[in-house]
Protein backbone atom coordinates (compact mmCIF):
# COMPACT_ATOMS: atom_id res chain seq x y z
CA UNK A 1 0.00 0.00 0.00
CA UNK A 2 1.60 3.67 -0.74
CA UNK A 3 2.21 5.72 1.79
CA UNK A 4 -0.29 7.92 2.73
CA UNK A 5 0.14 11.54 1.51
CA UNK A 6 -2.12 14.66 1.02
CA UNK A 7 -3.90 13.22 -1.52
CA UNK A 8 -5.03 10.15 0.78
CA UNK A 9 -6.18 12.36 3.37
CA UNK A 10 -8.30 14.40 0.96
CA UNK A 11 -9.68 11.36 -0.38
CA UNK A 12 -10.67 9.84 2.76
CA UNK A 13 -12.51 12.97 3.86
CA UNK A 14 -14.59 13.20 0.40
CA UNK A 15 -15.64 9.96 0.97
CA UNK A 16 -16.96 10.95 4.61
CA UNK A 17 -18.23 13.83 3.13
CA UNK A 18 -20.02 11.69 1.06
CA UNK A 19 -21.34 9.62 3.46
CA UNK A 20 -22.19 12.26 5.46
CA UNK A 21 -24.45 13.64 2.08
CA UNK A 22 -26.37 10.30 1.51
CA UNK A 23 -27.40 10.34 5.24
CA UNK A 24 -28.96 13.31 5.39
CA UNK A 25 -31.07 12.46 2.40
CA UNK A 26 -31.81 8.84 2.88
CA UNK A 27 -32.55 8.82 6.77
CA UNK A 28 -36.35 9.52 8.21
CA UNK A 29 -35.12 10.63 11.07
CA UNK A 30 -34.43 13.84 12.82
CA UNK A 31 -31.73 12.86 15.11
CA UNK A 32 -30.05 10.70 12.32
CA UNK A 33 -29.82 13.26 10.53
CA UNK A 34 -28.13 16.14 12.64
CA UNK A 35 -25.31 12.96 13.29
CA UNK A 36 -25.04 12.85 9.15
CA UNK A 37 -24.68 16.53 9.63
CA UNK A 38 -22.14 15.55 12.33
CA UNK A 39 -20.33 13.53 9.84
CA UNK A 40 -19.72 16.47 7.00
CA UNK A 41 -18.28 18.59 9.92
CA UNK A 42 -15.58 15.79 11.03
CA UNK A 43 -14.85 14.95 7.17
CA UNK A 44 -14.22 18.93 6.47
CA UNK A 45 -12.03 18.95 9.99
CA UNK A 46 -9.91 16.52 8.29
CA UNK A 47 -9.44 18.05 5.38
CA UNK A 48 -8.33 21.45 7.33
CA UNK A 49 -5.81 19.28 9.37
CA UNK A 50 -4.43 17.78 6.41
CA UNK A 51 -4.03 20.72 4.61
CA UNK A 52 -2.09 22.53 8.00
CA UNK A 53 -0.06 19.83 7.91
CA UNK A 54 0.81 19.90 4.46
CA UNK A 55 1.14 23.86 4.63
CA UNK A 56 3.41 23.95 7.51
CA UNK A 57 0.75 26.19 9.51
CA UNK A 58 -1.18 25.37 12.75
CA UNK A 59 -4.22 27.78 11.16
CA UNK A 60 -5.74 24.79 10.46
CA UNK A 61 -5.34 23.45 13.76
CA UNK A 62 -7.13 26.53 14.74
CA UNK A 63 -10.28 26.51 12.35
CA UNK A 64 -11.38 23.63 13.41
CA UNK A 65 -11.00 24.57 17.24
CA UNK A 66 -13.94 27.46 15.68
CA UNK A 67 -15.85 24.82 13.80
CA UNK A 68 -15.86 22.03 16.49
CA UNK A 69 -17.14 25.40 18.73
CA UNK A 70 -19.74 26.23 16.07
CA UNK A 71 -20.61 22.45 15.86
CA UNK A 72 -21.62 22.33 19.58
CA UNK A 73 -23.66 25.44 19.34
CA UNK A 74 -25.72 23.75 16.39
CA UNK A 75 -25.46 20.38 18.11
CA UNK A 76 -27.26 22.07 21.39
CA UNK A 77 -29.78 24.18 19.31
CA UNK A 78 -31.09 21.60 16.96
CA UNK A 79 -31.60 18.77 19.60
CA UNK A 80 -32.95 21.61 21.80
CA UNK A 81 -35.45 22.20 18.24
CA UNK A 82 -35.81 18.57 18.31
CA UNK A 83 -37.28 18.13 21.47
CA UNK A 84 -39.83 20.94 20.43
CA UNK A 85 -40.64 19.06 17.39
CA UNK A 86 -41.44 15.65 19.54
CA UNK A 87 -43.47 17.52 22.18
CA UNK A 88 -45.94 18.43 19.12
CA UNK A 89 -46.38 15.79 16.66
CA UNK A 90 -44.89 13.07 19.09
CA UNK A 91 -42.79 12.00 16.04
CA UNK A 92 -39.09 12.25 14.79
CA UNK A 93 -40.14 12.26 10.85
CA UNK A 94 -39.23 14.87 8.89
CA UNK A 95 -42.19 14.07 6.64
CA UNK A 96 -44.50 15.39 9.52
CA UNK A 97 -43.42 18.12 9.94
CA UNK A 98 -45.44 20.06 7.06
CA UNK A 99 -46.87 23.00 8.29
CA UNK A 100 -44.74 25.68 6.76
CA UNK A 101 -44.58 23.22 3.48
CA UNK A 102 -46.29 25.43 0.34
CA UNK B 1 2.84 -2.03 12.93
CA UNK B 2 3.96 1.24 10.08
CA UNK B 3 2.18 4.52 10.40
CA UNK B 4 0.90 3.98 6.58
CA UNK B 5 -0.70 1.18 8.23
CA UNK B 6 -2.68 2.94 10.42
CA UNK B 7 -3.99 5.59 8.40
CA UNK B 8 -5.37 2.39 6.20
CA UNK B 9 -6.66 0.87 9.75
CA UNK B 10 -8.23 4.44 11.24
CA UNK B 11 -9.52 4.83 7.62
CA UNK B 12 -11.48 1.84 7.14
CA UNK B 13 -12.73 2.57 10.65
CA UNK B 14 -13.48 6.07 10.11
CA UNK B 15 -15.62 4.88 6.65
CA UNK B 16 -17.51 1.50 7.93
CA UNK B 17 -18.37 3.37 11.12
CA UNK B 18 -19.93 6.09 9.37
CA UNK B 19 -21.17 4.19 6.61
CA UNK B 20 -23.09 2.12 9.49
CA UNK B 21 -24.18 5.41 11.33
CA UNK B 22 -26.54 6.25 8.44
CA UNK B 23 -27.39 2.58 7.76
CA UNK B 24 -28.57 2.39 11.47
CA UNK B 25 -32.49 2.74 11.87
CA UNK B 26 -31.71 2.70 15.96
CA UNK B 27 -30.20 5.96 17.14
CA UNK B 28 -28.52 4.83 20.27
CA UNK B 29 -26.64 2.40 17.36
CA UNK B 30 -26.03 5.29 15.29
CA UNK B 31 -24.64 7.54 17.97
CA UNK B 32 -22.83 5.23 19.54
CA UNK B 33 -21.01 3.72 15.91
CA UNK B 34 -20.67 7.89 15.31
CA UNK B 35 -18.52 7.88 18.62
CA UNK B 36 -16.45 4.83 16.73
CA UNK B 37 -15.44 6.66 13.77
CA UNK B 38 -14.71 9.67 15.68
CA UNK B 39 -11.74 7.83 17.74
CA UNK B 40 -10.19 6.61 14.09
CA UNK B 41 -10.51 10.42 13.18
CA UNK B 42 -8.61 11.53 16.44
CA UNK B 43 -6.15 8.66 15.48
CA UNK B 44 -5.77 10.51 11.96
CA UNK B 45 -4.80 13.52 13.71
CA UNK B 46 -2.49 12.76 15.88
CA UNK B 47 -0.96 11.01 12.59
CA UNK B 48 -1.19 14.33 10.89
CA UNK B 49 0.78 15.78 13.79
CA UNK B 50 -2.33 17.30 15.63
CA UNK B 51 -2.65 16.06 19.01
CA UNK B 52 -4.50 19.06 20.42
CA UNK B 53 -7.43 18.14 17.70
CA UNK B 54 -7.16 14.56 18.85
CA UNK B 55 -7.15 15.57 22.36
CA UNK B 56 -10.11 17.87 22.09
CA UNK B 57 -11.93 15.69 19.54
CA UNK B 58 -12.19 13.28 21.86
CA UNK B 59 -13.01 15.45 25.08
CA UNK B 60 -15.29 17.83 23.27
CA UNK B 61 -16.87 15.62 20.53
CA UNK B 62 -17.07 12.04 21.58
CA UNK B 63 -17.17 13.41 25.11
CA UNK B 64 -19.83 16.18 25.02
CA UNK B 65 -21.57 16.58 21.64
CA UNK B 66 -22.56 13.05 21.65
CA UNK B 67 -23.58 12.26 25.17
CA UNK B 68 -25.84 15.46 24.28
CA UNK B 69 -27.18 13.53 21.53
CA UNK B 70 -27.24 10.29 23.70
CA UNK B 71 -29.01 12.08 26.30
CA UNK B 72 -31.93 13.14 23.95
CA UNK B 73 -32.44 9.91 22.36
CA UNK B 74 -33.18 8.59 25.89
CA UNK B 75 -35.22 11.41 26.60
CA UNK B 76 -37.60 11.31 23.65
CA UNK B 77 -37.76 7.68 23.81
CA UNK B 78 -38.66 6.68 20.48
CA UNK B 79 -35.66 4.89 19.47
CA UNK B 80 -36.99 3.22 16.23
CA UNK B 81 -37.29 5.11 13.02
CA UNK B 82 -40.56 4.82 11.50
CA UNK B 83 -40.30 4.15 8.09
CA UNK B 84 -43.25 4.07 5.07
CA UNK B 85 -40.11 2.47 3.46
CA UNK B 86 -39.50 -0.85 2.48
CA UNK B 87 -36.07 -1.34 3.55
CA UNK B 88 -34.90 -4.63 1.78
CA UNK B 89 -35.44 -1.85 -1.64
CA UNK B 90 -32.26 -0.64 -2.83
CA UNK B 91 -32.11 3.23 -1.82
CA UNK B 92 -31.76 3.94 -5.55
CA UNK B 93 -35.33 2.35 -6.26
CA UNK B 94 -37.25 3.92 -3.97
CA UNK B 95 -38.88 6.69 -4.74
CA UNK B 96 -38.51 10.70 -3.70
CA UNK B 97 -35.94 12.54 -2.14
CA UNK B 98 -34.11 9.12 -1.04
CA UNK B 99 -33.11 8.42 -4.55
CA UNK B 100 -32.27 11.91 -5.06
CA UNK B 101 -29.69 11.91 -2.08
CA UNK B 102 -27.95 8.46 -3.27
CA UNK B 103 -27.28 9.57 -6.35
CA UNK B 104 -26.26 13.61 -5.57
CA UNK B 105 -23.84 11.68 -2.85
CA UNK B 106 -22.60 9.41 -5.44
CA UNK B 107 -22.29 12.07 -8.30
CA UNK B 108 -20.29 14.22 -6.02
CA UNK B 109 -18.13 11.43 -4.33
CA UNK B 110 -17.06 10.63 -8.32
CA UNK B 111 -16.59 14.46 -8.69
CA UNK B 112 -14.37 14.45 -6.00
CA UNK B 113 -12.09 11.38 -6.35
CA UNK B 114 -11.70 12.17 -10.12
CA UNK B 115 -10.87 16.28 -9.32
CA UNK B 116 -8.27 14.87 -6.42
CA UNK B 117 -6.62 11.66 -8.15
CA UNK B 118 -6.40 14.30 -11.90
CA UNK B 119 -3.99 16.75 -9.39
CA UNK B 120 -0.49 16.54 -8.78
CA UNK B 121 0.86 13.71 -6.94
CA UNK B 122 2.31 15.90 -3.49
CA UNK B 123 4.39 13.71 -2.20
CA UNK B 124 4.87 13.12 1.45
CA UNK B 125 4.53 15.76 4.26
CA UNK B 126 7.08 17.99 5.15
CA UNK B 127 9.54 17.38 7.85
CA UNK B 128 9.48 18.96 11.36
CA UNK B 129 6.29 19.49 13.79
CA UNK B 130 4.36 22.28 13.04
CA UNK B 131 1.62 21.80 16.00
CA UNK B 132 3.05 22.83 19.31
CA UNK B 133 0.06 23.15 21.78
CA UNK B 134 1.91 26.13 22.89
CA UNK B 135 1.78 27.82 18.87
CA UNK B 136 -1.91 27.13 18.73
CA UNK B 137 -2.23 28.69 22.13
CA UNK B 138 -0.15 31.50 20.99
CA UNK B 139 -2.03 32.09 18.19
CA UNK B 140 -5.08 31.70 19.31
CA UNK B 141 -5.13 34.27 22.02
CA UNK B 142 -2.92 36.87 19.57
CA UNK B 143 -4.11 36.60 15.79
CA UNK B 144 -7.29 34.68 16.47
CA UNK B 145 -8.74 37.02 19.50
CA UNK B 146 -11.51 38.20 18.05
CA UNK B 147 -12.42 35.23 16.63
CA UNK B 148 -12.33 33.78 19.78
CA UNK B 149 -14.15 36.08 21.85
CA UNK B 150 -16.97 36.36 19.10
CA UNK B 151 -17.16 32.48 19.76
CA UNK B 152 -17.96 32.74 23.17
CA UNK B 153 -20.78 35.35 22.53
CA UNK B 154 -21.69 32.46 20.04
CA UNK B 155 -21.89 29.72 23.02
CA UNK B 156 -23.87 31.95 24.94
CA UNK B 157 -26.82 32.77 22.38
CA UNK B 158 -26.89 28.54 21.58
CA UNK B 159 -27.31 28.09 25.42
CA UNK B 160 -30.20 30.57 25.88
CA UNK B 161 -31.52 29.66 22.60
CA UNK B 162 -31.27 26.39 23.83
CA UNK B 163 -33.14 26.75 26.82
CA UNK B 164 -35.70 28.56 25.27
CA UNK B 165 -36.61 26.52 22.23
CA UNK B 166 -36.46 22.97 25.03
CA UNK B 167 -38.99 25.27 27.65
CA UNK B 168 -42.23 23.77 28.46
CA UNK B 169 -44.61 26.27 27.37
CA UNK B 170 -45.68 27.86 30.94
CA UNK B 171 -49.34 27.11 31.38
CA UNK B 172 -52.11 29.98 30.77
CA UNK B 173 -53.71 31.08 33.80
CA UNK B 174 -57.07 30.01 32.96
CA UNK B 175 -59.71 33.15 33.72
CA UNK B 176 -62.70 32.59 35.76
CA UNK B 177 -65.12 33.33 33.34
CA UNK B 178 -63.33 31.09 30.57
CA UNK B 179 -64.18 27.49 31.01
Amino acid sequence: MPTPTLVHYLILSAVLFTIGTAGVFVRRNIITVLLSIEIMLNAVNLTFVAFGRALGSADGQIIVFFVMTVAAAEAAVGLAIVIGLFRHRESLNPDTFTTLKW
Amino acid sequence: MGSDTLFYLFGAIAIGASLAVIGQRNPIYSVLLLIASFGALSGLYILLDAPFVAVIQIIVYAGAIMVLFLFVVMLLNAPHEETEYDERVHPLLRSGPTRFGVALAVALMVELWWALTKGRETGGFPEGSVSSVAAIGRSLFTDYSFQFEVTSVLILVAMVGAVVLARREPRRPRSPGNP
